[in-house]
């Protein structure tokens, strides 16, 4: 390398070359770190059975291998007398309940056998997480039904029935006693309503608790029906032998799915991916929130978002319409629009706390005091819910719509309007008729960005309504259907609270991934067509121009 | 009929119109009002805190006595009438409804503290003369002439009464019914002191013949009900020269301070068995007319003569604990008679010989309000326990009531943006603790640590952010291939789009676990980056044909950047055994004594960089992109090369533009909330290191806003802490979007 050669700055346009790459690479990289990891979750791994042998004891070892790494042996007590590296292996053990952990570090010293037997079974159990073992015999009550080669497929079958009537139990309990119990709320509050307004006679207080009655009535019917159930369900049960060679028993009602994973081929693996996929997206979460499927966090964000889009949209555009059209121009309307323009820089928290201290506390409790003074001191709107945050988040995208619409009119040919003008439209007829219609791209490129915003948000939604677990969805079957005033889950912040604060961050890893997937997936969709909508906009009123 | 409907047509047109137009003001002007509410509405929360306090007499009577016959016959209001029975301490309740008077003679009087009537009298049954007395919160201790002391507690009890709240006031006896002997050769106590705890109590007296006298008890709750015995563990006596002005007693019973007359203040060191050494004597400018212990009795409060009131606290050094004087405070130059503490804050009212009444607030040094209505000598005063009533005794028996509107008072500019020596520190310090208050402990507001965290986040994220979006902007906008630069610009923006609880995610439980095991790797990285990358274009130089792959060297260097990625860390173990005895970070930690954290200030450095790089890299690459090319034509023309042209020509034409992408990126780092929540210990200490964490502004608010109460002086400094977020970044992007616009015009000018 000679001195001429970097005199002619070509080593300083490759370090700025460089500098590019480094970008691309983290976005690439980061992309599919998140994709792999978060979509090898539900690819059913193979199950290991590890033999260890020392002077005194021999021990057995089923688990699946998480993760294997080579280190320096000087670093891991019990092994620094030995020299160089060795090699040790994270497993997942599963049966928390009997084992008192989910992970395991192994080392390859004195590993004996590494084998993969066919008939290993993994349980995936309403509780406890995994359960990794030997199936030995099915019990009925405390008969045997089946037992050895005949136990799987009659295993099978009866947890087809106890999976199947699990659901039913569920629909009972949260579908029919929910609506009961809500209904049962509905009155109490309608009778402390007639109360504070004086007009709690004698024939409503009796039609009230005829009601009353009606409804108890359904509801021990309904609790009778979930008491057979029960007792239905508890029926089955199996004994299964762990890897310390204890016989377990474990009743069919604690198991969601089973399966066999050395036995499967590559179809039955799909096929298993697919419906872990699905039942992942379909499924409520489990065991606070690390196991079972995210379906609450989906419906919420997509509520939310969708209501937030409704307030953002008409608002958004007037705004545009009002600062590009109607308004004077001069330079009040030039530090409005710097202005707007930077509200899309302002820190997202700032607007959750001005829509804690407005919104939910201001305004809340005055819609409260006015329209729900039946349920005080208890907050119907007077805490952080779903309106508020569909509020919050419009007011923070606000500046988004407003910007794209701007630019969308703003690239609208002289010609075009002059044309209609001309035509003798008023401007109103101008707007509406061809200004707007040719915008609309852009204003839908807005409105996705806007939802690409906020459905990754999460620090504002954490004051203004979401939780980590909301006990019930905010559209259901009961009136008014739509319940603005619920809190509700939102996929980024599952991220966050199963991340960071749950109990066992360990375990619900793949699944912390997974979630992250999908919400990139969403979020690059919305964005990559966004872009793509507006680089066509761009060419169609540059041919325009033309 | 030709003409009308084209007029009529024309008419509902125009209204359409005109409605359209006043529609879409109102809509437009009501969304721009929106966005203003936001700015308003901060400083609406904020704003109470910096209000003035207030206090208001509400009423003012005679001293309630039991009977009239007390009185002499006249009974015109106001004119002084000559008590027989004088009012030892007075007492008010915790929402200042009742008041109660100890009198001379044993006697405790309740009263309306609106009307002046008397409610309801208990008599004490003392044996012998008063003849001290002190009193702390609702405790009432009497020192008698037969050195016995009496100790009484006032509560008042609350019942409902067909849904009416109604107040009983009660006397309790917390160390006994029966007076205690405190001195056994029974000379009268001339000053006296308690402290009362949960498992034992103290008490201090000055008797006749000039010796001090102090006593311990245990104290043990019956299981059975919840009444004490009390039993006396040591008693011990020394003599005092001095005449004795007051005593305060420490609740950890290990100091008994001594006023005297003059200007020494003693303070006695006391164990389990009694007198520690000598005491330690501090000498004043000016003769101690009164002392008192802060709430929670950490801080002692000095009145002088000169109407100053000192605030002394224990303070450890290395030679043991001294008595150090923390700040004072002086509104005139009038003796200070007496000081009245509040209940629940470091807060205590002043008054003096000629009527003046002030309340001050110890933490944040402030003259909270003052009155100076009466001209004659305030003798006693009492808080209610809230806080917003304080009942006054003049020395003509006339009782005043005064409210007192005083939410915010450990608010000031140097609570916020100052060193604070708050009680139990060597020195003043920054210190954010905002935990709920106890008596013990006070809420500790600095935003200054936090502030600092933010800063020092964005600084680190901006260290990796700005040479990677600059140099990755000129790269981009001037000798990119074009049909690279097509795919490039989206993956940018994609990177801008990723939401931030997924790289905080990634930040937390990726990044920071594999940062902190592979250390050496990563500064390896940082190392040989820049030199992989002119090595390869070296190479790239020798080989034939290279002509057509011009613009597209990025793209080249993507495999060498994963080459010396894999290279790196694959290097990272054996490297860290070779030089740093198999971990870097324990050996830092040993040799150069720097701790780390897993999740530090690196990692957030790296995330919060990769975030703040789209932003920048935009506005940048949009400027760079848009300098005209007659002038990039003309450069090239006159012989610079690409390099040259790019340095001298392009870079500073577009150079507030990357001021400005530089100013936005740093608003954004500022703000940005989940990757600091999520990758920082959010321990909020003032620690420059690389290797440690930070809490931000930001991470702040989103972990205490939750559980802030409303309205209240924390929930109202996250307000403020918003508000100047708020207020920043929104300065910060309009002078960067003007820089931008001046730009622009220039270019359009060109």
């Amino acid at each position: 390398m000679n001195r001429q050669w970097f005199k002619s700055g070509v080593p300083w346009i490759w370090i700025n070359a460089g500098a590019i790459a480094i970008a691309i690479v983290a976005v690439v990289g980061l992309l599919g770190l998140i994709m792999i990891r978060g979509m090898s979750h539900f690819w059913p791994a193979e199950v290991s059975e590890f033999k260890f042998q020392n002077k005194t004891q021999s021990t057995t070892i089923i688990a699946e291998i998480i993760e294997t790494e080579s280190i320096p042996a000087q670093t891991v007590p019990g092994f620094d007398h030995l020299t160089g590296n060795i090699t040790r292996h994270l497993v997942k053990t599963g049966n928390r309940d009997i084992l008192g952990g989910d992970f395991k570090w192994i080392y390859d010293q004195g590993m004996k056998s590494h084998e993969f037997p066919a008939e290993i079974m993994v349980l995936e159990r309403v509780e406890w997480g995994n359960f990794y073992g030997y199936l030995k015999a099915v019990y009925e009550k405390d008969k045997l039904i089946a037992s050895n080669e005949k136990a799987w497929p009659e295993f099978k079958q009866r947890l087809n029935r106890a999976v199947h009537l699990r659901e039913k139990i569920l629909d009972l309990e949260q579908g029919d006693i929910g609506a009961i119990n809500y209904q049962l709320e509905r009155l109490r509050l309608k009778q402390k309503r007639l109360q504070l307004d004086n007009k709690l006679d004698e024939a409503r207080q009796t039609e009230i608790s005829q009601q009353r009655e009606v409804l108890k009535r359904q509801y021990q019917v309904l609790v009778q029906q979930t008491k057979t159930l029960y007792q239905d369900i508890n029926r089955d049960s199996i004994r299964a032998i762990v890897m310390d060679g204890r016989e377990i028993t474990v009743p069919l009602e604690k198991i969601i799915k089973a399966w066999q994973p050395n036995k499967m081929n590559v179809i039955d693996k799909f096929g298993f991916y697919f419906t872990s996929l699905l039942s992942f997206i379909l499924e409520d979460p489990r065991e606070a929130n690390t196991e079972g499927g995210i379906f609450p966090a989906i419906f919420g964000t997509v509520m939310m978002v969708l209501l937030m889009s409704i307030v953002v949209t008409p608002f958004g555009v007037i705004a545009a319409v009002y600062i590009r059209e109607y308004a004077k121009q001069g330079i009040v309307i030039r530090i409005i629009r710097i202005a707007v323009n930077n509200l899309a820089g302002v820190p997202s928290i700032v607007y959750g706390v001005f829509g804690l201290g407005f919104f939910v506390y201001f305004m809340g409790a005055g819609i409260d005091q006015l329209f729900y003074p039946e349920a005080l001191p208890a907050p119907t709107f007077g805490t952080p819910g779903l309106l508020w945050s569909s509020l919050t988040l419009a007011l923070l995208t606000l500046p988004v719509v407003i910007v794209a619409t701007e630019e969308g009119l703003s690239r609208i040919p002289r010609s075009l309007r002059e044309g209609s003008l001309a035509l003798g439209a008023t401007k109103i007829e101008t707007l509406w008729r061809v200004v707007l219609p040719m915008a609309s791209p852009a204003i839908m490129t807005g409105l996705i960005l806007a939802v690409a915003r906020a459905a990754g948000e999460v620090a504002p939604l954490m004051l203004v309504g979401v939780v980590k677990l909301a006990p019930s969805l905010p559209l259901d079957g009961n009136l008014p259907f739509l319940h603005l005033d619920r809190k509700f889950m939102h996929l980024g912040f599952h991220i966050y609270d199963v991340g960071f604060q749950s109990p066992n961050v360990e375990a619900a890893r793949p699944l912390v991934y997974a979630t992250a997937f999908l919400l990139v997936i969403v979020i690059v969709t919305l964005n990559l067509s966004a872009i793509n909508l507006r680089n066509k906009l761009r060419e169609k009123y540059r041919a325009l121009d033309n | 009929m030709n003409n009308s409907l084209p007029t009529k047509h024309y008419d509902t047109r125009s209204i359409k119109e005109q409605a359209a137009k006043y529609f879409v003001t109102l809509g437009g002007v009501s969304v721009i009002a929106a966005i203003l509410l936001i700015f308003f509405y901060l400083l609406q929360v904020v704003i109470p805190m910096f209000s003035a306090s207030h206090i208001k007499e509400l009423t003012s009577y005679h001293s309630p006595v039991v009977d009239n016959a007390e009185l002499s016959s006249s009974s015109a209001q106001k004119k002084i009438i000559p008590l027989r029975d004088k009012t030892l301490v007075i007492g008010l309740e915790e929402q200042g409804m009742i008041g109660a008077r100890v009198t001379a003679s044993g006697k405790v009087i309740f009263f309306n503290t609106t009307t002046g009537q008397v409610t309801s009298t208990q008599s004490l049954d003392i044996e012998s003369a008063i003849t001290s007395y002190s009193s702390h919160l609702d405790l009432v201790v009497l020192g008698l002439a037969n050195g016995h002391a009496r100790v009484l507690k006032i509560i008042y009890e609350v019942s409902y009464q067909n849904n009416v709240r109604t107040l009983t006031p009660k006397l309790k006896f917390p160390l006994g019914e029966e007076s205690i002997e405190l001195d056994p050769s029974g000379q009268a106590l001339t000053q006296v002191v308690l402290q009362l705890n949960d498992d034992s109590a103290g008490l201090a007296a000055v008797t006749n013949d000039q010796r001090l006298v102090v006593s311990h008890y245990i104290r043990e709750e019956s299981f059975i009900d919840e009444s004490f015995t009390t039993e006396l563990e040591s008693r011990s006596e020394k003599t005092i020269k001095s005449e004795v002005v007051k005593l305060a007693l420490a609740p950890a019973l290990d100091h008994l301070y001594v006023a005297t007359q003059g200007d020494i203040l003693y303070d006695y060191s006391l164990n389990d068995e009694g007198f520690v050494n000598v005491p330690a004597k501090y000498t004043f400018k000016h003769p101690i007319t009164s002392i008192k212990l802060l709430l929670g009795g950490n801080s002692l409060l000095v009145g002088l003569h000169n109407g100053e009131v000192q605030q002394w606290m224990q303070v450890r050094t290395k030679n043991g604990s001294f008595l150090t004087f923390i700040r004072n405070f002086q509104e005139n130059n009038q003796a200070v008679s007496v000081i009245a503490t509040e209940h629940g804050r470091k807060g205590f009212a002043v008054s003096d010989n000629h009527g003046h009444l002030t309340l001050f607030y110890s933490t944040s040094q402030r003259t909270v309000a003052s009155i100076e209505k009466l001209d004659s000598a305030i003798t006693h005063m009492a808080w209610s326990s809230r806080a917003q009533h304080l009942l006054v005794v003049d020395d003509q028996q006339i009782m005043h009531l005064y409210h007192v509107d005083n939410e915010y008072p450990e608010v000031s500019w140097d609570v916020l943006f100052g060193k604070i020596w708050y009680e139990g520190y060597d020195e003043p310090d920054y210190i954010w603790q905002s935990s709920a208050s106890t008596n013990d402990f006070e809420p500790k507001f600095s935003l200054v640590p936090l502030t600092f965290g933010t800063i020092k986040a964005a600084f680190y994220a901006m260290l990796f952010a700005i040479p990677i979006a600059l140099l990755g902007a000129m790269f981009t906008a001037q000798f990119m291939a074009p049909r690279m630069r097509q795919t490039v610009k989206p993956t940018i923006e994609i990177m801008e789009a990723l939401p931030t609880v997924i790289l905080g995610f990634l930040a937390g439980l990726w990044l920071a676990p594999y940062v902190e095991t592979h250390l050496a790797g990563v500064f390896t990285l940082f190392i040989i980056l820049p030199f992989g990358f002119i090595l390869s274009a070296f190479v790239w130089e020798k080989l034939p044909n290279k002509a057509i792959f011009e613009g597209w060297e990025a793209a080249i260097l993507i495999p060498v950047i994963l080459l010396m990625v894999w290279l790196s860390m694959t290097l990272s173990s054996p490297l860290e055994n070779l030089l740093f005895n198999g971990s870097l970070r324990d050996y830092m930690s040993q040799q150069w004594g720097w701790g780390y954290d897993q999740r530090n200030s690196l990692v957030v450095g790296l995330i919060m960089g990769f975030a703040v790089i789209p932003t920048i890299f935009s506005i940048a690459e949009d400027a760079l992109f848009s300098v005209p090319q007659h002038l990039i034509r003309g450069s090239l023309a006159l012989g610079a090369s690409r390099w040259q042209t790019m340095m001298y020509v392009v870079l500073p034409a577009a150079s507030p533009a990357i001021f400005s992408a530089v100013m936005m990126g740093f608003g954004r780092a500022v703000g940005e909330t989940m990757i600091v929540l999520m990758a920082t210990g959010n321990t909020p200490l003032m620690d420059m290191s690389i290797f440690q964490g930070m809490r931000t502004l930001a991470a702040n608010i989103a972990v205490e806003v939750p559980e802030a109460e409303v309205a209240s002086t924390h929930y109202r400094i996250l307000f403020l802490a918003a508000f100047i977020l708020f207020s920043f970044t929104f300065i910060f992007n309009t002078i960067a979007e003007l820089i931008r616009h001046r730009l622009r015009q220039r270019y359009s000018e060109l």
